[in-house]
This record gives C-alpha cells, structure tokens and sequence, in this order.
C-alpha cells in the first residue's frame, strides 16, 4: 500500500473489483493518439499479413468483409488509467486471419496507416483472443477511434490494439514498436500492472 | 535528457507539497520539492498516486508544468466538476502534504531544447500545461528557436499563466502567442469570438513552408480540429505530434 493521501477518500464503485490495479472507470470512450488521425478510404485499404519470405495473403476492403465476422464483448483497460467495461465489437478473428500462414514465427509487428506501430507475441493474437475489428457499438469504427479497422486485443493494454491497422509482419525475432520504444512496457499486461519499462 | 529520462525503471517517489498557486478559479499549480527527481524533458506527464487511510487507491496522469530541473516539479490541475483525484489536489492538498508519484513518462510528446527549429504549440484549454513547460525550458536554456503559441480558451478567466505569457510575449525576442475565445473575450476589446480557424493557425512566418515541429494538447474534439485543420494547410503529418485527453480525465 502506498502512503496515505491525508484527507482523500476516494470513490470506491462496486464494479471494481473487475479492474486491474491502478485502473478507475469510464463511461465515455476517450481517445488518444500521437498524431492527425489518417483518413483511410475503404475504396484504397488494404490489410495484409507478410512474413520473412514476403507476402502471405491480402484482402481488399471487400474481400475482408466476406470473411466470417463474429460480434465482440470485451473490456478494454488503457494505459492512461481508464477503463471501459463491456464494450461491444464486431470484426474477424486473428485465428481466420492467419488460418493459411504456415510460420514458424514467435512474434508479431503490427504496422498502421500513419507510421504507427506495436510488437507482439504471436501466440497473443491467436486462439480467439484478437481482432481486427470494423465495428464499434454497432456503427462502422469511427476514424478517430481506428476505423475504418483496428487490432482488437483487449487482454493487453489498448496501445496494442493498433489503430489503422494495414499489415502483420510475422517475425522470428521481437522488435519494439512505438510505445514500447518510448518507454511503455514490451508486453503490457494490464492485470500485472505492465505500464512503462521495468514494470 | 529526453530519452535518459524515460530509461530504466520508474519507482514511485513521495514528492512534498511546497506551495500551490490558484492559476484560475478552477485550476492551481501544485510545487513539489521530490528528493532525487531526475528532472524531465518537456512536455512529459507523471502519475500520480492518491491513497485513501483504508487502502484504497487510484492513479491518475497529469502533465509537468515547469521547466526540466532536479529535485522539483509543477503540476498544474484543471478540477473536474465529477472528478474523483482533480478535487482533492485543487481542493484538499495543502503545502506540506506528501504526495505519491512516478515519472517523468512519455518519449514522444517532448520538446528539447537543443532543437533550434521553429516550434508552433496549439493548446486547448488546460492543453496548455505541457506546452508551458516548453516555452520556460526554452526561456532557461536561452533556446532562439522560434516559438508561436496559439492558445484556445472559453473566456480571458480561464487564460492559465496569463500573466506570465503576457510578460514573455512583451519581453522575449522569437516569442509570440495569439487567443482563441471560443464563448467570451476580453470585456472592451473587439476579437472574433469562435472556434479555431486556418488563418489564426497560419500566421506569417509560420506556414507550412516553414515546417515548424508542431505540439498540439488538448481535448480529443479540439485535437482532432486542429490536426486537421494543420494537414489540410499544407503540415506534414510526421512533423504534427498530438496529446488528447477526454473529459473523463479524473
């Protein structure tokens, strides 16, 4: 326990015991990101899987839309402090994604539609726990909140689940993405309080 | 100092509270004397940790206000009407008081002073508090990189460092700053009253031709605004670095 704050009482809610450490909640969904919001037409997206031999497979907006979605409900725990219960999500499953993609890779690199980035375990994304998602409480996903699709992967802090997310670069090796070069912690369990480096 | 200041592992730190200065009615400056602080590069935040006698505890993140030095720090707080860590450290902390803190954090939004480029800082409201901490560690390092700050508020009450940017804007060569007033100006002068516009973002001088680095902070709807507002004049998107934060900062 920390020292305590003299005078300072808190706000204690009933749901907290379902928050991580350090965690308090939201009811609104803030945003945060390091630069201009990229504007990405669907008519130009692309989202594609690429590994060390090169290109494993790519789809066009239209042929990522015929693959089989599933509908989401997820908490999501930012490293800012929020967090936002029971949110609800549509997108493909990283499992159908990667179905055809023979690897012998550990890691993954997801690069983003504005230079964003942000490093992985492969095994993270697999076995239903990771999206890339399309939609948000039933409506196309905002710009601002990653659309037109973002990774979903909400048992990690939500600096992982790249917004504009346009390629996942299957790799032998981990290489830090953005955050995790400026500071943030490589792995970023919200439930182990993996905030920042040496976390 | 930029990327020494986020290596290694961040330990909390009892900083103590050595006085608090009211900057509007509903936001103060809080001075911590924190033994051992490693300073910071501008424009970074700390978390800070507020503990209740029976355990409870909560984090929140607020930006540096002052310039880098060691052993010290300012935070300045914008209370949150619903707000469950803005009322205590506007309202309840008093000089004297320990406070709980880990930092600096952020290697991204940061300004060093050995840049000599011209720098346009955009804040919106309490945006303004990590982009101050900019301008004074140009100030104190002697920094003659240009600096324009345009700086949106409701109304002149809710100005944070008035004075203080009045005095920089008369006293110091390469500084300038123009207002936004989005509700109400000053009382007997004449300014347009209303959002943020291309033409008070493109001043002469700083263009995109000039390819200032840019710092804009403050809430995600004036954020996204001014962004893009800077990428249709012409900004590289590359050179526009944003800080965001919701109305549900705590």
């Amino acid at each position: 326990m920390g020292i305590v704050s003299p005078g300072f009482k808190g706000r204690r809610r009933s749901e907290r015991e379902k928050l991580p450490p350090g965690q308090y909640l939201v009811t609104d969904f803030p945003v945060l990101s390091a630069g201009p919001t990229p504007r990405v037409d669907t008519s130009s997206w692309k989202l594609s899987i690429t590994s060390g031999a090169g290109l494993v497979h790519s789809w066009d907006w239209a042929e990522f839309q015929s693959l089989p979605s599933e509908e989401i409900h997820v908490d999501l725990h930012c490293v800012t402090k929020w967090s936002k219960l029971g949110t609800t999500w549509r997108g493909v499953s990283l499992d159908t994604l990667l179905a055809q993609a023979q690897t012998s890779a550990e890691y993954a690199l997801a690069h983003c539609y504005g230079g964003y980035t942000t490093n992985l375990p492969l095994a993270d994304l697999l076995d239903g726990q990771a999206w890339v998602a399309f939609e948000y409480d039933g409506r196309p996903l905002a710009a601002e909140h990653g659309g037109p699709a973002r990774l979903l992967v909400p048992h990690l802090y939500l600096w992982k689940s790249a917004k504009w997310v346009r390629r996942i670069d299957l790799r032998a090796k981990d290489e830090p993405g953005f955050w995790e070069s400026l500071g943030y912690h490589n792995y970023g369990d919200p439930w182990r309080e993996q905030r920042y480096w040496g976390d | 100092m930029a990327r020494a200041a986020v290596l290694g592992r961040l330990t909390w730190q009892v900083g103590t509270v050595t006085e608090i200065r009211e900057e509007s009615p509903t936001a103060r400056t809080i001075v911590l004397d924190v033994p051992g602080w490693p300073g910071h590069a501008a424009g970074q935040h700390v978390d800070v940790r507020l503990t209740a006698d029976d355990g409870y505890s909560t984090q929140r993140s607020y930006s540096i206000a002052s310039a880098p030095a060691a052993d010290r720090l300012e935070l300045t707080v914008q209370r949150l009407e619903d707000g469950e860590v803005s009322p205590y450290l506007t309202d309840i902390l008093r000089p004297g008081y320990p406070l709980e803190l880990r930092g600096p954090i952020g290697g991204w939004f940061v300004w060093d002073p050995a840049e000599p480029g011209p720098v346009m800082l955009v804040a919106g409201g309490s945006g303004v508090v990590p982009l101050m901490s900019m301008i004074r560690a140009r100030e104190e390092a002697g920094s003659q990189a240009p600096f324009r700050l345009v700086y949106s508020v409701r109304s002149p009450e809710t100005v944070l460092y008035a004075a203080e940017l009045e005095r920089l804007r008369q006293a110091v060569d390469g500084f300038q700053m123009s207002y936004v007033y989005t509700r109400s100006g000053p009382p007997g002068v004449k300014v347009r009253i209303g959002r943020l516009t291309p033409v008070v973002l493109s001043a002469p001088g700083w263009t995109s031709e000039t390819a200032p680095a840019v710092f804009i902070c403050g809430p995600t709807g004036f954020v996204e605004a001014a962004a893009s507002l800077l990428v249709k004049a012409g900004h590289e998107a590359g050179a526009i670095k944003t800080e965001r934060f919701g109305p549900s900062g705590g």
